[in-house]
């Protein structure tokens, strides 16, 4: 693998704009400007209904310098695999194709798309920022929202089903390239898109992203926040690479390391007030036993 | 630069409703959501750049000496800045009016 970008090889160009609608302290912008310093300009993204939509700004706004189709739901990657058919047939196949969509756009509504997509081979990026509900319209629970978590629609126990494993369901699909990344890492981030514009077929990028309004913490603790989740072993970063699974970056340091408690994690956030002591520690046995299994 | 919605008759739309000016939002003021205001103390600054990978509104702007500059044009008061910023040299300050 080529060396680790740092701050003095990124790229400056700027391909995202400030003056984009984000709340403050959003970790969906960090990506967003990262993920497309390391797409580039020859890129065509599809980006279905979410916060990215709002991001990008409220017509006749436009955050992005790259050319940018926003779609239905449940199209993103039906979408993109049309994009990449009107590309070969004008000649032009050196252009990247990217969707980037929201845990709802990805996991629920826009699933069956991208494991149409996925199964057909299509040559495209798949990217899901994972803010884990859906956050735009007001924090209504999602396929990936973990179990236990207040939301809007869950609004006393918290969400009683668990959390979808999107990136394991990716993994499944047998595709060349699986990634997950983290907003309080967006190096990583940068490193992971860059390599996987390199590989032929679809690719399927998982970021988790602090959201502050919605996860119910102090705007200025965003990447404190997404931190700790990698800290405390709750998501992992890895990549699986033709079917080779690694841990990357942060997540590989923790191997035999003693590892923060998940505790210390769910304290930050409001959307964790309902979960009791017992749950919490079902929680740590859990992490525990995924942790075991990498180190075994 | 763009008109803000309000400003746009539906004669003036595009077919298909497609903006044709890429990256217009840089005439959008986001600084008048700021509740905190950032403040610099270059003396502390190690030059590391944590902040300017970290801010959320590019509203960083690295220098040429590898110091920074804030742009309140944009800077909508996270204080993400100032959070992670390893040597403290950033601070957020209340609004006033």
């Amino acid at each position: 693998m080529s060396a680790k970008t740092t701050i003095l090889t990124l790229p400056e160009e700027e391909l995202v704009h400030p003056g984009h609608r984000a709340c403050a302290g959003c970790g969906l912008s960090i990506l967003y400007r990262f993920g497309l310093k390391a797409l580039g300009r020859d890129t065509i993204l599809v980006v279905p209904p979410s916060c990215l939509t709002v991001l990008q700004g409220l017509y006749p706004i436009a955050a992005t310098q790259l050319p940018c189709l926003n779609v239905t739901f449940a199209s993103t990657a039906a979408a993109a695999t049309g994009i990449i058919a009107a590309l070969k047939v004008r000649g032009k196949e050196d252009i990247t194709v990217a969707a980037w969509a929201g845990d709802g756009g990805t996991s629920d509504i826009g699933i069956q798309a991208l494991s149409g997509a996925c199964e057909r081979g299509d040559n495209f990026i798949f990217i899901c920022y994972d803010n884990e509900a859906y956050m735009n319209t007001g924090v209504q629970r999602s396929g990936t929202t973990p179990q236990g978590v207040i939301t809007t629609t869950t609004p006393i126990h918290g969400k009683p089903q668990q959390k979808k494993d999107m990136p394991a369901i990716m993994a499944a699909h047998t595709i060349s390239y699986v990634a997950t990344g983290s907003a309080a890492y967006p190096l990583d981030v940068y490193d992971k898109i860059k390599k996987a514009k390199t590989i032929e077929g679809p690719k399927y990028i998982h970021l988790h992203t602090p959201c502050p309004p919605g996860w119910g913490f102090d705007t200025r603790y965003t990447v404190k926040v997404g931190r700790l989740a990698v800290e405390t072993g709750l998501f992992d970063l890895y990549e699986i690479e033709h079917g080779v699974f690694r841990l990357t970056g942060a997540s590989k340091k923790l191997l035999g390391k003693e590892r923060k408690p998940v505790a210390a994690y769910f304290e930050t956030q409001t959307r964790f007030r309902a979960l009791t002591r017992a749950r919490i520690s079902a929680i740590q046995r859990q992490v525990d036993e995924k942790w075991a299994g990498y180190e075994a | 630069m763009a008109k803000q919605e309000h400003e746009i008759g539906w004669k003036e739309l595009n077919v298909g409703c497609v903006i044709d000016e890429p990256g217009n939002a840089a005439c959008y003021r986001t600084g008048d959501w700021r509740s905190q205001r950032p403040v610099y103390n270059k003396d502390r600054c190690i030059r590391c750049g944590t902040c300017y990978i970290f801010c959320p509104d590019m509203a960083i702007k690295a220098l040429e000496d590898g110091y920074i500059e804030h742009d309140l044009y944009y800077c909508k008061g996270c204080g993400i800045c100032a959070q992670e910023c390893p040597a403290d040299a950033i601070a957020m300050v209340d609004e006033e009016e």
